[in-house]
């Protein structure tokens, strides 16, 4: 076997494989651009890294996961019945002993009625949010994906929803299907789902256009597995996040339907109605109002912390 | 210098024949290309980005197609896999022969995709971000395998895996559960190719696969291609900018300007006797280290016309040092010149071709 020679009039001078063999055995000259390659990390523990680094949205994640486990756990959690009417002790303050966080105007164990409220909330909140995501996000695939007739006739009947006024469009539907629990969610989740809609249909535009749909199309993929695998997948992270924002959200609209009376009916009860029912002792037994008030800040602004620290966990640009 | 056959004739003698290579059926071409206009339905016009292109594509050869960005290189390629953003682009006439097995433009969208990435398939200018970062490149190959062949979730990583090894990547089950961004631009393109000759096609596009990459890598990918089409026997139809590329890779070359073919003929002939003044351009245009005498780089001046508002006559007349009363008149038909090459040498210029001849090519 000759050695290598460099071929004359190429300015690379890479070796002229001399004489033929099998392919496998001779295709390896070229290592030395792998170098560069390789971080240690995959994609998902390098997210988790950035997220650990930020202090305020690992604050927030244990503001929810206290909700969470509130939520889950309110059975053994509660020191007393929720429900449970206690004539003797009306409008107890913060500390009386038997009621840590104080009673309402029938009695009720104030701390016992906020675990159980965080079941009911969340729950709403939670389901709302899938609900419009789902949809949402289905509508903002196809709408941005196909374009077209199909992509106007989607973003007008969002524009339509857009128009009304937030809270008054939550109401007509409340109206229409009569209040509580689950028309109260429906409604939330109605009025949420632009949001999702818009930012997933904005993703799924500019991924259509990305070279790498271009070569799932050179490969022969059909329209449904490129919508799927590759456009799909890839908006999961920017979904991920304005889902996250958005419990934020529907929590306090929950809370607003059910102050005004139009969502949770009783004897069940969320914070909004705790909130809804304290107002009226205000002046003499503030702590009632105040403290499911403190609850719906204190959870919302903990999945907006986690949001924000999501976001910038999985942000594309800070990716590298 | 081969001995002239036939002048005037528009197909030549094949080249494996004269290299004592039995070809197979290698009179007819694997692609045949005539006419092709593909046009985009802009606000502001009728883009003719491909307006009348011919070209041909033969068994087991490279043919390159050169010319500046913006001549309609791409979308040529992106027509013959039927991947034309649409809209606004849509071809509008011409006929695509693949194989001899009729017009491929008049199938059924789903029996183009049972050709894409099987027959055909394309490999991209830009590897950053070709590939999809959600997921590890071996199951993107695998997924380019199961689409045409029915075989296992298992299987299809095996043949992956064997695939990477193929062009080179070490430690290839490995690199198989890597995610495209842990991989550095040369090894994605190698990727790219890997995912590309997957189902062993026929027919390679090659869309400026070198342009994105750095010149050592350059040379290792192009290097790589021309192992892969001699292991398989694969046609490649090599776009590019880079008269360096054209000389190392192609047999045949066609030179693009404006949307149409300006030059055709054998890679030797056109070093060796260029004819269009715009290939004579391009030529002079290459940098030469040796000769230091002027110091300064040839352009060709002008930029290529708006493709919305095309002069009449030569698409090239305003750029053209020997521009005459002709050139303003009409547009010169591409037509066969006599001269060393195999008779396949056409030329698109009123120079060559007097107006009385009849265009050797619709």
């Amino acid at each position: 076997m000759p050695i290598s020679i460099r071929e004359s009039g190429t300015a690379d001078g890479i070796p002229v494989s001399p004489g033929r063999q099998d392919v496998s055995d001779r295709a390896i000259p070229a290592i030395d651009d792998d170098a560069a390659a390789v971080d240690m990390f995959t994609p998902t523990q390098s997210v988790a890294a950035r997220f650990r680094r930020n202090k305020l949205s690992i604050f927030g994640a244990v503001i929810v996961a206290v909700a969470v486990a509130a939520a889950l756990f309110a059975p053994w959690l509660s020191p007393l019945d929720p429900d449970a009417v206690d004539a003797r002790s009306r409008l107890a303050p913060i500390g009386t002993e038997g009621h840590l966080l104080g009673s309402d105007e029938l009695g009720r164990d104030i701390l016992s009625r906020l675990i159980w409220g965080a079941r009911v909330t969340l729950l709403v909140s939670l389901s709302a949010t899938a609900i419009a995501l789902i949809v949402g996000t289905f509508l903002g695939l196809i709408g941005g994906y196909f374009l077209g007739w199909l992509d106007s006739v989607i973003m007008r009947l969002i524009d339509v929803l857009m128009a009304f006024p937030y809270f008054l469009l939550a109401l007509t539907v409340i109206a229409v299907l009569g209040p509580g629990l689950l028309n109260g969610m429906i409604a939330v989740a109605l009025v949420n789902i632009p949001f999702f809609t818009r930012i997933v249909r904005g993703v799924t535009l500019s991924i259509r256009e990305s070279d790498y749909v271009m070569a799932a199309r050179g490969i022969g993929a059909s329209n449904t597995r490129i919508l799927v695998r590759h456009v799909l997948l890839n908006c999961v992270s920017t979904v991920i996040v304005a889902g996250t924002l958005n419990i934020g959200w529907m929590i306090t609209a929950a809370a607003a339907l059910s102050f005004l009376g139009l969502g949770v009916q009783p004897p069940t009860s969320d914070w909004g109605t705790m909130l809804s029912s304290g107002r009226q002792f205000l002046s003499a037994a503030p702590h009632v109002a105040t403290l499911p008030g403190l609850a719906i800040f204190i959870t919302v602004l903990g999945f907006n912390l986690l949001g924000d620290g999501l976001r910038d966990a999985l942000d594309p640009r800070l990716r590298e | 210098m081969r001995s002239t056959h036939g002048c005037g004739s528009n197909r030549g003698v094949p080249e494996q024949i004269q290299n004592g290579e039995p070809p197979v059926a290698s009179d007819a071409p694997l692609l045949d290309v005539v006419g092709l206009k593909t046009h985009f339905f802009t606000f502001g016009g009728v883009v003719k980005a491909v307006d009348g292109v011919s070209l041909s594509v033969r068994r087991g050869e490279t043919l390159g197609v050169v010319g500046e960005s913006g001549c309609g290189k791409s979308v040529t390629a992106l027509s013959v896999i039927g991947l034309v953003p649409n809209p606004p682009g849509r071809i509008v006439a011409g006929r695509i022969d693949f194989e001899g097995r009729g017009d491929v433009l008049g199938v059924s969208a789903e029996a183009m995709r049972e050709i894409r990435g099987n027959e055909i398939s394309m490999i991209f200018q830009e590897p950053m971000t070709s590939l999809n970062p959600v997921f590890r490149v071996g199951t993107q190959i695998a997924e380019a395998i199961r689409l045409h062949r029915q075989v296992s979730k298992k299987e299809a990583m095996e043949r992956a895996i064997e695939r990477l090894g193929l062009v080179g990547i070490p430690s290839p089950m490995a690199r198989a559960r890597d995610y495209p961004h842990q991989l550095s631009g040369g090894m994605r393109q190698r990727v790219m190719i890997a995912m590309a000759v997957a189902c062993q096609p026929k027919l390679l596009l090659a869309d400026e696969p070198t342009t994105a990459l750095d010149v050592t890598v350059q040379a290792q990918i192009l290097d790589l291609m021309n192992r892969m089409k001699e292991a398989s026997g694969a046609a490649i139809m090599l776009i590019t900018h880079d008269m360096g590329v054209i000389a190392e890779m192609c047999q045949r070359v066609s030179v693009m300007y404006a949307g149409v073919v300006v030059e055709h003929t054998d890679v030797r002939t056109l070093f060796a006797n260029p004819l269009h003044p715009y290939t004579v351009g391009l030529l002079d245009s290459i940098p030469r280290g040796r000769s230091k005498a002027s110091g300064q780089l040839k352009t060709i001046p002008g930029i290529v016309p708006n493709l919305l508002h095309l002069p009449k006559g030569c698409r090239f007349q305003d750029r053209c040092s020997q521009v005459h009363a002709a050139c303003r008149e009409s547009e010169p038909p591409l037509a066969a010149v006599c001269d060393g090459g195999d008779g396949g040498h056409l030329v698109r210029c009123w120079l060559h071709v007097s107006p009385s001849e009849t265009p050797a090519r619709p």
